[in-house]
């Protein structure tokens, strides 16, 4: 793999796209509501296994599929907001958690509805192999073919995959960005500046807590189904707990308090993340290229401390209004 | 989920019955000591160290260099790991989370997350991805009549002899113990009262990564092998733990693990309905905990108070 591969780098974007959606999710329901939801990769993978196995099980119609995907998501917001939503709010945030371990738990240990550790591939049991994103790709090729015809030359798969999930980023976050403005929005925003005066105000904060969750969890499971479209075959590994704190990272990285900073956020992200693969220099070239995973993590880790320590609002963030010194 | 129960006479029954309370209470043992240092913590410094489970990796690996790098034998090894998770604890106190106390505690969460993947990608490239296990005999077997034990049990259950009585002692009797408590209750009642909070913010650092020492050390001889997720994995059930007891409370972490280690292992046990498969024991207690919150989310000896 070398720096010059222009696939590589379509790929990265796409991975981009995909966090920063990822990222808006968690921008809604933290950075907006100031739910801290230390589990919302369980969206994601709820999302991408409910899809997968109505389309490897039933034969349903991807769109369809995908559908169910976003309900099993909001399914899973309802039951993990339930009964944290009235609690203090480190209880959500152990209430997130939680909820995602046990998906995660459940994705590794029902091996003849997932797949088990093998992945996706196994969901039909051993010696049948189970493909989901025939229907994308030949959505993919449909736009590629009529792309062709309007331009000229064909565009990969890659191409139009990454144009598809950057549009995506966009016109969500113009619309996060009129919701955050409308009075929903400030209602959202009182809740997480103060609670008490939002209820004297005659609000009924745990409702609005619940759609803020729902909202993100809906923007979650859509990350999580374009990742598993976009990887073709995934397993549990694919949608680790690190997964989570690699969307506050990317908030945190563009602007905590800024929708329209995500996309910086999960460029530089992603410029970190796949950049270190070629740290290959001396010294770090003493590390194989196993142990430069590991360092890779141990330098989101390092960037996760000096940012909250140096600067919390993030890079385009305003410090007037940081919820995180709350 | 139940697995097809096979026929089993009733002897068989009682025996993995008296099996399980033994597993369930070295379990329980680990979850309980890590879940005081993770509670007291919490209590004290307002903190909810994400990075705890790392301190147990940490403590698996410096007991896996004295026992096997430098051939010593395990209670060596033991009390030089302890003593190393201990200084960690307070090092990364005084370097990292006390010069950035108040940020509010998702900051702060956030930032142990962020240490804890720091500490565990070192032991990861010091130490190699690789199994690794301490120096036991891992294919002995105790049979002591009615129930069976490995020597990493055996270890375990020494341990606990030890420690669990040591730690409830020094909570119930000392003064820092009780100086700790009182912060942790009431942190501004406490400093009215003439304790020193800083300082018991030092020494609850020291405790907890005492305890979260030999908790790894129990941890790696009871599950035979280990890798560097070792702490991770069982972070959550820490974090369930202190739920369950209640935030802040040291005694209810003490019941609360041992309440949490037996019901995970006993709710595989074939007399009740054929048993919950092994592989299900985390789920049952991440439920467990969600209808806690629903329920009685002060957790069992926690105040309504601070919701």
């Amino acid at each position: 793999m070398d720096l010059g591969n222009p696939a590589f780098w379509l790929f990265v974007a796409v991975i981009a796209g995909i966090y920063g959606i990822m990222a808006l999710g968690l921008y809604v329901q933290f950075s907006l509501a100031g739910l801290p939801n230390f589990g919302h990769v369980a969206f994601m993978a709820v999302a991408a296994y409910a899809m997968a196995i109505l389309v490897v099980r039933y034969d349903a119609p991807l769109v369809l599929a995908g559908l169910a995907g976003l309900v099993a998501a909001v399914i899973l917001a309802l039951v993990m907001g339930l009964p944290a939503l009235r609690l203090r709010a480190d209880y959500l945030a152990i209430a997130t958690v939680a909820g995602g371990e046990i998906v995660r738990y459940l994705a590794m240990n029902l091996p003849d509805l997932t797949g088990g550790p093998i992945g996706s591939i196994g969901m039909l049991g051993p010696g049948n192999i189970a493909m989901f994103n025939g229907g994308w790709q030949a959505f993919l090729d449909a736009i590629r073919a009529a792309l062709g015809r309007l331009l000229g030359p064909v565009p990969t798969r890659d191409a139009v995959m990454a144009a598809l999930v950057w549009a995506s980023l966009v016109v969500l976050i113009a619309l996060v960005h009129r919701l955050e403005r409308s009075p929903w929005g400030r209602v959202e925003r009182g809740i997480r500046e103060d609670e008490t005066a939002v209820i004297a105000a005659g609000k009924n904060v745990v409702a609005f807590k619940m759609q803020a969750l729902v909202l993100g969890a809906i923007l979650g499971g859509l990350a999580g189904i374009l990742l598993a479209l976009e990887i073709g075959v995934f397993s549990p590994d694919d949608y680790s707990p690190t997964l989570t704190f690699y969307a506050y990272l990317i908030l945190i990285l563009g602007g905590m308090n800024r929708a329209w900073a995500i996309p910086l956020g999960a460029v530089l992200f992603s410029l970190l993340y796949s950049g270190t693969r070629f740290l290959n220099f001396f010294p770090l070239s003493l590390f194989d290229s196993g142990s430069r995973a590991f360092l890779r993590l141990f330098l989101v880790g390092a960037l996760l401390v000096a940012f909250m320590a140096f600067r919390p609002q993030g890079v385009l963030g305003n410090r007037q209004q940081l919820l995180l010194e709350k | 989920m139940a697995i097809v129960p096979i026929p089993v006479s009733g002897a068989l029954v009682l025996q993995q019955l008296a099996q399980l309370v033994v597993n369930g209470l070295i379990t329980g043992t680990i979850l309980a000591l890590t879940g005081v240092g993770v509670t007291l913590v919490f209590g004290i410094q307002r903190i909810a160290n994400f990075a705890h489970g790392e301190y147990l990796t940490f403590a698996a690996y410096v007991g896996l260099l004295v026992n096997t790098g430098l051939s010593q034998n395990l209670v060596v090894a033991t009390i030089v790991a302890v003593a190393a998770t201990a200084l960690l604890a307070v090092g990364l106190h005084f370097a990292v989370l006390r010069p950035l106390a108040g940020r509010g505690l998702v900051a702060t969460s956030l930032i142990t997350v962020g240490l804890g993947l720091m500490v565990r990608d070192v032991v990861f490239l010091v130490a190699g991805p690789r199994i690794r296990k301490l120096n036991i005999d891992q294919t002995a077997v105790f049979d002591l009549g009615f129930f069976r034990i490995s020597p990493g049990q055996a270890v375990a259950i020494a341990i606990t002899l030890v420690a669990a009585p040591a730690v409830a002692w020094f909570l119930a009797r000392t003064t820092i113990g009780k100086s700790m408590r009182a912060v942790a209750d009431n942190r501004d009642l406490a400093a009215v009262a003439g304790i020193d909070v800083e300082r018991m913010g030092t020494y609850v650092w020291l405790l907890a990564g005492a305890l979260a020492g030999v908790g790894g050390i129990m941890f790696a001889v009871v599950q035979g092998t280990f890798d560097p997720n070792l702490g991770f994995e069982v972070l959550f059930l820490i974090f369930t733990t202190v739920v369950l007891g209640g935030i802040g409370s040291a005694y209810g972490a003490l019941a609360g693990g041992f309440i949490l280690g037996l019901a995970m292992e006993l709710s595989t046990w074939q007399g009740f309905f054929g048993g919950l498969e092994a592989r299900f024991k985390p789920v049952l207690a991440f439920v467990t905990l969600i209808a806690l919150l629903l329920y009685r989310p002060q957790g069992l000896f926690g105040k309504a108070r601070v919701l």
